[in-house]
């Protein structure tokens, strides 16, 4: 059959500068551009060209520019070119559409309506470069209230299991098969070296990586894969996943030709058999089950590390969060309607979930309501860019942050939404050997510390800027933002004021 | 309430006691070196086993709770009584012998291990099983199963012998194998075809099946007093998974 589908991108080579030596063909995983044999000249098919751009860093002479095609169909707000090319697809294949990474749409984020508060006059702001600055979060499960033995000024009240992060800042869960080894490795060892934490994601944890054990979370998921006594062990906190902000309610399908035999090893199924994560997890179907496996986790580990919940962020996240805790969670992760994913429908990418902005605060308001904040730490994820959204999720209530995309970025990424096709030319959402060497490890692990430096530096800057120097004085400290643009019940639910106000 | 006997069997009688307590003497006792294990007056408590890493063996004396043995990675627990929902649940290695009946999802996820059952299960019996390079876990049921049995399979092998069917009744359940792309499920007695899930393939037994049978059939007669001979002379259908990939063709890239 014809296909009907346009070229996506334009790719524009400059004569003068093209030296015609292929670099451009041998990073191409797309087989956009190759090289005529005949006339000697490196040419390109456009229609294959995804506009990921690592022809255009890697071109030597600066001679690729990668531009997007205009098509300009008869102008139609309703009929836009994503929504024929999408019927397109469709009428060709008749299957469900899949994309990679998250949402793109322009449901509003309102991280970019919320503004941060500094000191003038009244209140004399720090400077962090002078002052120490204190960014240290614990998670897990805070006691009621704490008793000090007197005579030993020791503290009498048995705490439950905490982590310490040094940054508020986590690597979010990517399962190993979505993206490299490499990048499992360049997060274990970043997470490590700046003393944050990593998730495993559900594919299992690789052996050489258990050195980086107590820097890593766990993911237990629908499919259980590589879910074994020396896996739980070996973490730092242990991760339930119950849903993903890309695809509630939905699970997943590795397929069989990405399980190589060194994913096999750590999911525990045989090489090239599809990896079906169902949609739910068939031992949790109410709150009182979750409770019975958070309990069974805590059980085969005694006791000795966190047990996460993660969910995504849905119309009823409050009420759910409040089950979740009352199960036992000691952490609680909401994963809102940007957060990412290696392959997801993209029909509910699209239009499942809820802004995570949104979800946090509702969340936090009853966590509150209720008198059992203190019992679980709040994680937010999906769509956190920079350490401005990480402080405004820490003043709506959040104790931590966790990154995926962000992270990627740091590591290549951009964001060209191919992850579904396992050909990424960065070599991160892969399995194929010869494209995971595209990111290495002591490379990766640098970038991705230079990144959490970065935020952390610009996180003391805004907290010394208020006048605060500890971040544990910003969370849940909502009159530290207020809204711009924002309709009273935007501002009703995130409980901020309306600036000038 | 811990006794040693003479022969280093440990007695418990867990009358009342919260299953973090009977969990925490189990893995005092178990890191002693104490191969025997009696828990008497077993009253619902959940996680029995669950952080046991060793080939000990446990005998439980009434109706041990949810999660019996989950996560678990050698012991041998045997039930005289009745188990309850997600029995052997992600379990890794080692053996569940239940005198009486089980409940829902037993085996979730199991990728290694063996399970007896006398009598009945619940739903979604050998729900995902898995197997993976020398591990292949294994299911025996006596009785009949509920709906979803062998749901999502992806190895191992799940055996129902129907033996407290009346002569022609057919097993009850239905979705047998919905989802299934691994393993293997033989099922002695009558199903109809709108019993089954669309994934699942029927066929005759060849010898290599005859083989299986005759070993699990086997333990599973020794451990409950029954025959082997004669339920392996019952009619055994064998179900397998039709595709590998049941859900390949979903998709437009």
């Amino acid at each position: 059959m014809k296909t009907y589908l346009p070229a996506k991108f334009l790719i524009e080579r400059d004569p003068e500068r093209c030296i015609q030596c292929q670099v451009c063909v041998n990073q191409c995983t797309f087989d956009t551009h190759y090289y005529d044999a005949e006339d000697d000249e490196v040419r390109s098919r456009e229609e294959n060209c995804v506009g990921c751009h690592r022809c255009v860093v890697f071109c030597p002479t600066q001679a690729l520019t990668v531009r997007r095609n205009p098509l300009d169909y008869r102008e139609n707000y309703n009929w836009c070119p994503e929504v024929i090319e999408d019927i397109i697809k469709q009428a060709e294949t008749g299957g469900v559409l899949l994309t990679g990474m998250g949402n793109d749409k322009g449901q509003r984020i309102y991280w970019d309506h919320l503004v941060l508060n500094a000191s003038q006059v009244t209140n004399p702001s720090i400077d962090p470069l002078r002052e120490p600055m204190e960014l240290a979060t614990y998670l897990g499960q805070k006691p009621e209230r704490v008793e000090l033995d007197r005579e030993s000024s020791s503290l009498k009240t048995e705490l439950a299991p905490q982590v310490k992060l040094e940054v508020p800042v986590m690597f979010a869960a990517m399962s190993y098969g979505a993206v490299s080894l490499n990048v499992h490795e360049s997060l274990a060892r970043a997470a490590t070296e700046m003393g944050t934490l990593w998730n495993t994601g559900e594919g299992g944890l690789h052996p050489r990586l258990y050195q980086y054990g107590d820097n890593t979370i766990v993911q237990v998921a629908s499919g259980r894969f590589g879910v074994h006594p020396e896996y739980l062990d070996v973490a730092r906190v242990i991760e339930i996943k119950i849903g993903q902000g890309a695809k509630p309610g939905i699970g997943g399908h590795l397929p069989g030709e990405k399980v190589s035999a060194e994913v096999s090893v750590t999911r525990m199924i045989p090489q090239g058999t599809d990896a079906l994560s169902p949609a739910p997890q068939h031992d949790i179907y109410s709150i009182e089950d979750l409770a019975q496996l958070v309990y069974a986790l805590k059980e085969a580990t005694n006791y000795t590390k966190p047990v996460s919940v993660k969910i995504a962020a849905v119309h009823n996240s409050a009420a759910i969060a409040s089950g979740m805790v009352r199960a036992g969670a000691d952490i609680i992760v909401l994963d809102g309607l940007r957060g990412a994913t290696g392959a997801a429908p993209k029909v509910i990418r699209d239009n499942v979930g809820i802004p995570i902005e949104m979800a946090l605060a509702s969340v936090d308001t009853r966590l509150r309501q209720e008198g059992i904040r203190n019992q679980a730490s709040i994680v937010v994820s999906g769509g956190i860019r920079n350490s401005g959204d990480v402080a405004k999720a820490i003043a709506l209530g959040a104790d931590a942050v966790y990154i995926g995309t962000a992270a990627l970025v740091a590591l290549g990424c951009t964001v060209c939404q191919q992850c579904h096709t396992g050909k990424c030319a960065w070599g991160i959402c892969t399995t194929d050997l010869a494209l995971t060497k595209r990111v290495n490890p002591d490379i990766g692990a640098r970038r991705l510390a230079n990144l959490l430096r970065g935020w952390s530096l610009e996180l003391k800057d805004i907290l010394g800027g208020m006048g605060i120097n500890a971040l544990e004085s910003l969370r849940g400290n909502r009159l530290h933002l207020r809204g711009v643009g924002l309709t009273d019940t935007e501002l009703e639910i995130l409980g901020v004021r309306m600036v000038g106000n | 309430m811990v006794k040693r006997g003479a022969n280093s069997v440990v007695k418990m009688d867990t009358s009342g006691v919260f299953h973090r307590d009977i969990n925490a003497r189990l893995r005092y006792a178990v890191s002693d070196g104490t191969q025997k294990i009696e828990l008497r007056n077993v009253y619902g408590q959940r996680y029995i086993g669950t952080d046991l890493d060793r080939p000990v063996e446990i005998e439980i004396f009434g109706t041990p709770g949810n999660d019996l043995g989950a996560f678990m990675d050698g012991p041998r627990i045997i039930v005289h009584g009745n188990a309850q929902d997600g029995c052997g649940n992600t379990m890794n290695e080692g053996e569940i012998i239940v005198h009486g009946h089980a409940g829902d999802i037993i085996g979730l996820s199991a990728r290694g291990g063996k399970i007896f059952v006398r009598d009945d299960v619940g739903y979604r019996a050998g729900i995902h099983m898995k197997e993976y390079q020398d591990k292949k876990p294994v299911l025996v049921i006596g009785g009949t199963a509920q709906d979803f049995l062998g749901e999502y399979m992806a190895g191992g092998i799940l055996i129902l012998l129907g033996l407290n069917l009346s002569e022609g009744e057919p097993h009850k359940a239905r979705f047998i194998g919905t989802g299934m792309h691994g393993g293997v499920i033989y099922l002695r007695g009558n199903v109809e075809d709108y019993q089954l899930g669309k994934e699942v393939g029927v066929a005759e037994l060849e010898e290599n099946d005859r083989q299986i049978l005759h070993q699990f059939v086997g333990e599973f007669a020794a451990y409950f007093g029954y025959r082997a001979e004669e339920i392996l002379q019952g009619k055994f259908t064998k179900l397998f998974p039709r595709w590998l990939r049941p859900y390949g063709r979903l998709y437009a890239y």
